[in-house]
């Protein structure tokens, strides 16, 4: 199984550990995984604001750097869904349609694809606040958001029962958004700090020492809210903890 | 439960309600305990020493596209205000579970009404001339009105000729769009409102702040200032039930002297030519059933084909709005009383026009319900004046730039498309997507900031050339001082007024990639 | 072209193509329990809704305390005469100073603790809206189990005004406390009696 990697732009600026994890946890669930040395974003920014057009070229040089694998995989919930349901701005040919269907965030490539039902490398003996990226949860169906009447699931969830020592905490708002939001983070700045600090204000009621995402992008604007707050919490990519990170 | 009943916190707090009287028997179930039916969870807030002036919506000058964030930064500076909105609402959205995880066919009812409504939208024509048919065979006078203006020359023109001067009205979206107060005020028709909510809203000269609970971004310290100011109560005594009688017994007058009556619309019902309206209160039957001549105002797009299709909407509305099983109302008027007029207005105002907008006319589905709103975490902690238009939240998003594309153009930005909206939406509405496809269109149609523009014409320049970009986030792949290209463009730096920056790592994932693994590459 | 004519021309215009079928309401399979009368005085308890059982001497004891504090009793309902005679009222506003209104309802609705009342029940629509308080005869056997079934009922279709309550007149527009009585009826009561034959 060929699986390229998709490092999404802020991960590899700002987290390079979640890329590590990823790489390495692939690797070790026996996938045989490239890392496309080109990639750059997938143009999430410019197409959440609005500028399709503008997004075009990242668009088309995101499927050039990742035709012709069997999978993409990306620790990145809003990116996925980003290349499934938005990645338009390009002529739908076969080779983009085959990128977009076979792009899959992380966690449900363990969960739906390999099917992962161990991980003995995994400890993590920490009171952990599971925050769920909105795109992840509504856009590619993570796990069932609170709205609906449907039958209780959660993907991310199930990957982390199979890590040792994992103690789970409720938030009093299990799925309300964070406030990060792409670019609303900077054109709405007051508003997405507030949510922000809801949010981790939650997290810390609810007495996690650690918040386990699948997205950095929410994990980094959450954090920079705690350490403004002063809050003693911690935050850590999912891919880490499943990859046996000790913390 | 009495004072001394009370936790001591609670208690020198001042904090009004569960301080009422034993005797007080509309409050309590038959048990004795408190009902909990429509009531807030949260705890009603603890009076300051200095008032925390209430925070005024956004600044509205013509055309120029509102300055959503602003006022929301207003809003935001108001903590007790905030507070309390987000935590009422809050409590709406998590009654709004309870209510619907309780009915094991909630979905099915969802998928049902979207369906009826898209039918019923998508031949809009043909049940409109049902609907029109039936009410004159029940003896009712029919009117159409292509816009506002057309709706209030035609009602004045009702009243006129029977002489009204004075006009009780229960809550109506549809009347807000229209600016209907106001021109008849300029006509010399009095108008009462006789919703709580909205008649807190009038009294203080403000627009509703939110489609089922126009006053609640107001604290009850609000509500007292503007009672003592236009009704005369005491400026001191701010307990809800005081100012809520005070009310009731003010506006009795207007109700039992009004000329006419007016209500808006939730549901017309094309088979029987019959208005339906849902309210908690009982305002539109008073305002129906009292003046000798009664006006309906009806969205077209109200319309469901049949009687049994209210089935599904009754039992999603109030569910969806405030978690109760039904409005404490649900009035069906179909024909006038003995020896009175009705009159039903149908009202276009743009949505004839929004129908054949190929993403967005299934906007036309809403049934005005505000759960978006209540779930919408950008407007629980904005306050529906925040958007400066008639409709706020999620479903304003979608709607108000169909009204005025320059004005609303900031809108669709106000929202972190989380989708939650979405989910709640009892008739389906793809709100979030649509918030996204507006962006699209708004851009294309050159309504956002060139600055704005410009950066994402940037971004989009450096993120397609991998060469261009690796020299951009750091020229020998080390460390990088700065945030992701989007925030760095931005000259304002907001990210770090309100967080603090991510520490820069050591080297980029790209750099220790090619360090750690393309050693034997040759690359 | 007449406001009309304009408007029904630009829904064809932009009507939406496309197959959208107006699909079947099922009558689902109602929530509530067999006990449909003690189903319903559940739900309208929760609704603000008082039941009172009829008494062996006297059907009224469970509002007698209200009717005997009342000044001005109107009774749209034979079981009960007051002291203000509905029929011969010629203006709505007649009835503003009613204490306590008695009327019969259609049906009621398990589900939600809902009563309908049309203007044949009321005689003067105002006055379920104007009183203070009102008290309702339901039939145990006019109870229908859930909303869908209600409007399977052909009064909504026959009868010029048809109004469901559910419990009295209530509002939460201050901060969320619940007050009854916003705007009409302060409490309401339901009485469990059968119609006389």
């Amino acid at each position: 199984m060929r699986v390229g990697l998709f490092v999404p732009c802020y991960v590899d600026a700002f987290e390079p550990e979640v890329g590590i994890a990823t790489l390495e946890l692939l690797e070790r669930l026996g996938c045989t995984v490239e890392y496309p040395f080109d990639q750059t974003c997938c143009g999430q920014p410019m197409t959440n604001t609005g500028c399709h057009a503008e997004a075009a070229a990242t668009e088309a040089l995101f499927v050039k750097n990742f035709s012709g694998f069997d999978y993409v995989v990306a620790p990145s919930g809003s990116c996925v869904h980003q290349v499934r349901e938005h990645l338009t701005a390009i002529p739908q040919t076969d080779a983009v349609r085959h990128v977009r269907a076979s792009t899959y965030e992380l966690v449900e490539f363990l969960h739906d694809v390999l099917k992962v039902e161990a991980l003995p490398w995994a400890n993590f003996p920490h009171k952990v606040a599971y925050h769920t990226n909105c795109n992840a949860l509504r856009g590619i169906h993570h796990a069932r958001p609170t709205e609906l009447v449907k039958p209780y699931y959660s993907k991310p969830l199930d990957l982390l029962r199979l890590v040792k020592g994992v103690e789970l905490v409720d938030l009093a708002r299990p799925d309300e958004c964070c406030g990060f939001g792409g670019t609303f983070s900077v054109f709405e700045p007051a508003v997405s700090a507030k949510m922000g600090y809801d949010k981790v204000a939650d997290q810390n009621r609810a007495g996690a020492e650690y918040v386990v995402s699948a997205d950095s992008s929410c994990l980094m604007h959450q954090k920079g809210c705690a350490e403004r707050l002063g809050l003693p919490l911690k935050y850590i990519h999912i891919a880490q903890v499943l990859n046996g990170a000790a913390a | 439960m009495s004072v001394e009943d009370l936790n001591p916190r609670e208690r020198e707090g001042v904090i009004h309600p569960e301080v009422r009287a034993r005797s007080d028997e509309s409050e309590r179930s038959q048990d004795g305990g408190r009902l909990q039916h429509a009531e807030a969870a949260s705890k009603p807030i603890r009076a300051p020493k200095v008032r925390e002036p209430q925070p005024r919506g956004a600044k509205t000058r013509g055309d120029r596209p509102i300055n959503q964030a602003e006022a929301a930064e207003r809003f935001l500076a108001a903590p007790l205000h905030q507070a309390a909105h987000d935590e009422r609402l809050w409590d709406l959205r998590k009654k709004r579970d309870a209510s619907a995880h309780g009915i094991p066919e909630w979905e099915e009812l969802r998928e049902l009404a979207s369906q009826i409504k898209t039918h019923t939208l998508s031949h809009l024509d043909r049940y409109l001339e049902q609907f029109e048919a039936a009410a004159k065979a029940n003896g009712v006078h029919v009117h159409w009105a292509k816009d506002g203006a057309d709706h209030n020359r035609i009602v004045l023109e009702i009243l006129r000729s029977h002489g009204a001067k004075t006009l009780v009205k229960s809550k109506s979206m549809l009347t807000e769009e229209c600016g209907f107060r106001h021109h008849m005020a300029a006509n010399g028709i009095e108008v009462i409102e006789t919703d709580l909510g909205e008649r807190i809203q009038q009294l203080d000269n403000e627009e509703p702040s939110h489609v089922v609970a126009p006053a609640v971004h107001k604290t009850r310290m609000d509500v007292a200032e503007v009672f003592a100011k236009t009704l005369g109560t005491d400026p001191d005594n701010d307990d809800a039930h005081y100012l809520a009688e005070s009310q009731r017994e003010t506006t009795r007058p207007y109700i039992l002297k009004a000329d006419a009556g007016m209500t808006g619309c939730n549901f017309a019902i094309a088979e029987t030519g019959s208005v339906v309206t849902c309210t908690n209160e009982g305002n539109a039957d008073l305002s129906g059933n009292v003046p000798p001549l009664q006006i309906h105002s009806i969205g077209i797009e109200k319309i469901i084909p049949k009687v049994e299709h209210l089935g599904v909407f009754i039992r999603l509305l109030s569910r969806s709005a405030l978690g109760s099983p039904i409005t404490q109302y649900t009035s069906h008027f179909r024909a006038p009383r003995k020896g009175t007029e009705m009159h039903m207005v149908l009202v276009d105002n743009g949505r004839s026009e929004r129908l054949g907008m190929e993403e967005f006319w299934t906007s036309l589905k809403c049934i005005r319900c505000g759960a978006c709103m209540n779930t919408c975490p950008v407007y629980r902690r904005s306050g529906g004046l925040s958007y400066g238009a008639t409709y706020s939240g999620p479903i304003g998003l979608i709607i108000d730039p169909t009204f005025n594309k320059r004005k609303y153009s900031t809108l669709p930005f106000s929202s972190t498309m989380n989708g939650s909206c979405t989910n709640v939406c009892p008739v389906k509405i793809n709100i979030h997507e649509q918030i996204f496809a507006w962006r699209k269109v708004l851009v294309e149609e050159h309504q956002i900031p060139a600055l704005k523009q410009g950066m994402m014409k940037a971004a989009g320049a450096v993120l397609s050339r991998p060469a261009a970009y690796r020299a951009a986030i750091g020229a020998a792949d080390s460390a990088l001082k700065v945030l992701p290209r989007f925030a760095v463009y931005n000259p304002l730096n907001t990210w770090g007024k309100k967080r603090e920056m991510p520490e820069a790592p050591r080297q980029t994932f790209h750099a220790w990639y090619k360090q750690n693994r393309m050693k034997d590459t040759g690359r | 072209m007449s406001a009309r004519d304009a408007i029904l021309t630009g829904i064809r215009r932009n009507r939406p193509t496309g197959d959208f079928p107006l699909p079947e309401v099922p009558l689902f399979t109602p929530l509530v329990g067999d006990d449909l009368v003690a189903e319903f005085g559940e739900r309208l308890k929760r609704m603000g809704g008082r039941v009172a059982e009829p008494g062996t001497d006297d059907v009224f004891a469970g509002v007698r305390e209200r009717l005997d504090a009342a000044t001005v009793i109107a009774s749209a309902v034979p079981e009960l005469t007051g002291n203000r005679d509905l029929r011969s009222v010629r203006y709505p506003q007649e009835v503003e100073d009613v204490d306590v209104a008695l009327v019969r309802a259609v049906f009621g609705i398990a589900e939600t603790g809902s009563v309908l009342f049309t203007e044949g029940q009321l005689i003067v629509n105002a006055v379920a809206y104007l009183a203070q308080h009102l008290v309702v005869l339901l039939d145990p056997a006019d109870i229908v189990p859930n909303v869908q079934a209600a409007y399977r009922r052909p009064e909504f279709g026959r009868s010029a005004y048809a109004v469901l309550h559910t419990g009295p007149s209530a509002t939460a527009d201050i901060e969320g406390v619940l007050i009854h009585g916003a705007q009409g009826v302060r409490s309401l009561t339901v009485l469990m009696l059968p119609r006389s034959a």
